[in-house]
């Protein structure tokens, strides 16, 4: 079977979905050469049109895809880092995903947000690291972070043909995730559905994006101790509750590893979440990065603040201890 | 395409004053609630420009929207219906005074944030006329979003991409209460000569006027493409929003407002027609906007159960928020 990386999943998706529909195009900086290299061979195959390189004006080019979905278009626009999301929050937020309800039915807005490279890649600091996926789930944009290259392809297939805006976020984590797929059995993911990739008894720990293969490292190395559920949301918003409670009332542990800021994340909402619908026999834990957290450049620094797979084990170790 | 018809001219500027002064009548008796930012004084360069378009072309616009969206050719009794906030209203009541938005007519929406309208109408229009429509755009803003840095980057993207999109400023002297002296620096054709655009200054307070340029500009827009301003200089007659009358902001000198008002555009225009021709437009305005409030406080008011409706255009159901 042959070998797929995550990026080249997401490559082949923007592909498949430019070929099968002429309303699909990309909008973004340097993907005509392919800076990310998500978008390789695409301008060659579609034309300068439809993989449109734009002036470094995110607020601007933002808008404009909201304007084309206005008129029709199914526009995919590439973000090379993941913080220009906070430049054009408000474009997203304000316009795209508020237009449906404010005109009271008149537009869709259907323009999907690609972000490969999402959260830290060694050595890029402060204002190229964050994973803001919180954000937009708390805004109630639809919100997508694949785990897995089959994943990858599938749920970004359904992000492009989905009628509201969706912020694909690809965790620079998991881009270079390679995994044995059968081509001709790549399929759209619906969005809002989860996946246990590794069933479990004792605990089930929900894992985001890169941290899935984090969190099936860990299980397999407690196999002699503690039976870990790992649990894959794979879309944060609209989120999979019914298949989370499903699992918890087997297992009746928590706990969530997320790669985001604590105060307010995804991490917080699943837990008081599982809280209102199920009993569980232990306090939930959450892994995260720190409250408020910056990534610090130098190397040790920047994974000293990022969720770790000990953090995990001991987090395991708390809700089996105390339940 | 241009409306010569000084009549019709006349008719949409005595609208759009009649509409706006029963309309604060409502806001006094509590009927719409929230207030609306008076578009007095503005009239002519709404009517003027939109009496150079074509139905199928788009505008969008500002908080101070409401006659764009009547100019454009929205039913007066469904916008009135709109600000009441009623079912019947063109947003189903979900939009209200700074969101009303009529897609049938080719209006965009009224905007509530400054400057946004830019971006978009250049990402519809770029679409429309990519599958071949030879439609143009319009995006009104005040002199107030000539400071935003979204509307500059449109500037750049229009020119650029040849994207025959007219920006219009209203420059009535000031954003709520900072006199432009105080706010901008250079001068707002200054701002389109640096992006390469044809900028023209026109009188906004003479309708007649405002329609030469636009047709001039939306002329050589559809024959080459491509953007141009034109910078509309008004008087606003009134207040920044109805609230001020209760706050009794002082910011301009009664002098100045005095100056401002002896050139209104309605009597600028209606001195154009015979006087029974103009007595008889002020006659049938009279029965539509009297047929517009009945109209509208006649209306249903939303069922709260469907306060979300329209959200997600996939379909997708929010969460509740209580228990």
């Amino acid at each position: 079977m042959p070998r797929l990386s995550y990026r080249r999943a997401l490559t082949r998706a923007l592909a498949d979905e430019l070929a099968r529909d002429e309303s699909v195009f990309l909008l973004g900086e340097d993907i005509r050469v392919a800076a990310s290299n998500v978008t390789a061979g695409l301008a060659k195959r579609f034309g300068p049109d439809r993989v449109r390189d734009t002036p470094l004006s995110e607020q601007a080019f933002t808008s404009f895809a909201t304007g084309a979905a206005l008129a029709g278009m199914r526009p995919v626009v590439e973000f090379q880092i993941p913080s220009l999301l906070f430049l054009v929050f408000e474009q997203i937020v304000n316009h795209a995903h508020k237009f449906p309800l404010m005109t009271g039915g008149q537009c869709a807005v259907p323009v999907t947000y690609l972000v490969p490279g999402s959260g830290s890649r060694a050595g890029w600091a402060g204002q190229h690291s964050d994973h803001p996926y919180s954000l937009f789930a708390h805004v109630g944009v639809t919100t997508v972070v694949p785990a897995t290259p089959a994943d990858a392809y599938g749920l970004l297939v359904s992000a492009v043909r989905c009628d509201d805006p969706v912020v694909v976020f690809a965790p620079a984590g998991a881009l270079d995730v390679r995994a044995d797929v059968d081509l001709a059995a790549l399929a759209p993911v619906p969005l809002g559905r989860a996946r246990v990739h590794r069933p479990g008894d004792d605990v089930t720990v929900v894992a985001v994006g890169h941290l899935v293969h984090d969190a099936l490292a860990v299980a397999e190395e407690l196999t002699d101790q503690v039976s870990v559920e790992v649990f894959d949301p794979r879309t944060l918003y609209p989120f999979d509750w019914d298949a989370l409670a499903e699992s918890l009332r087997r297992t009746g542990r928590l706990v969530v590893v997320d790669d985001a800021n604590r105060s307010c994340g995804i991490a917080g909402e699943i837990i008081a979440t599982m809280v209102e619908r199920v009993r569980l026999v232990a306090p939930p834990r959450r892994v995260t990065r720190p409250d408020g957290a910056v990534l610090p450049f130098a190397p040790a620094l920047d994974r000293a603040v990022q969720p770790s797979r000990e953090q995990l084990r001991a987090a395991i170790g708390h809700v089996m201890k105390e339940g | 395409m241009t409306d010569a018809d000084p009549v019709r001219l006349y008719r949409a500027v005595r609208l759009i004053r009649r509409f706006e002064e029963r309309a604060i009548e409502l806001v006094r008796s509590g009927h719409v609630v929230g207030g609306i930012h008076p578009y007095l004084g503005q009239e002519g360069i709404a009517a003027g420009v939109c009496a150079a378009l074509r139905a199928d072309d788009v505008v969008a616009g500002t908080h101070r929207g409401h006659g764009h969206v009547l100019a454009k050719g929205a039913d007066p009794a469904r916008m009135m219906a709109e600000l009441c906030g009623r079912v019947t209203g063109l947003n189903a009541g979900r939009g209200g005074s700074m969101h009303a938005a009529d897609f049938a007519v080719g209006v965009l929406g009224a905007n509530a944030i400054v400057g946004a309208s830019g971006a978009i109408v250049t990402g519809a229009v770029w679409a429309r006329r990519r599958r071949g429509d030879d439609i143009v755009g319009v995006s009104f803003f005040g002199d107030g979003a000539v400071n935003e840095g979204m509307l500059l980057e449109a500037f750049n993207l229009a020119a650029l991409w040849r994207v025959p999109v007219l920006f219009v400023c209203e420059n009535n002297g000031y954003a709520t209460t900072m006199p432009v002296a105080g706010a901008v620096a250079g001068s707002i054709p200054g701002r389109a000569a640096a992006f390469g655009i044809p900028a023209a200054v026109v009188d906004g307070q003479d309708p007649e006027a405002v329609r030469d340029a636009a047709s001039a500009a939306i002329d050589r827009m559809r024959a080459c493409g491509g953007p141009e301003l034109i910078e509309a200089r008004t008087y606003r007659f009134d207040a920044h929003h109805t609230f001020e009358h209760a706050v009794r902001l002082d910011y301009r000198p009664p002098d100045e407002v005095t100056r401002g008002r002896s050139r209104d555009p309605v009597d600028i225009q209606g001195a154009r027609l015979p006087v029974e021709a103009r007595a008889g437009v002020d006659a049938e305005v009279e029965e539509v906007l009297t047929r517009a409030v009945e109209f509208a406080l006649a209306s249903a008011e939303p069922d709260p159960a469907d306060a979300l409706a329209h959200l997600y255009a996939s379909g997708l159901t929010a969460r509740t928020g209580g228990g």
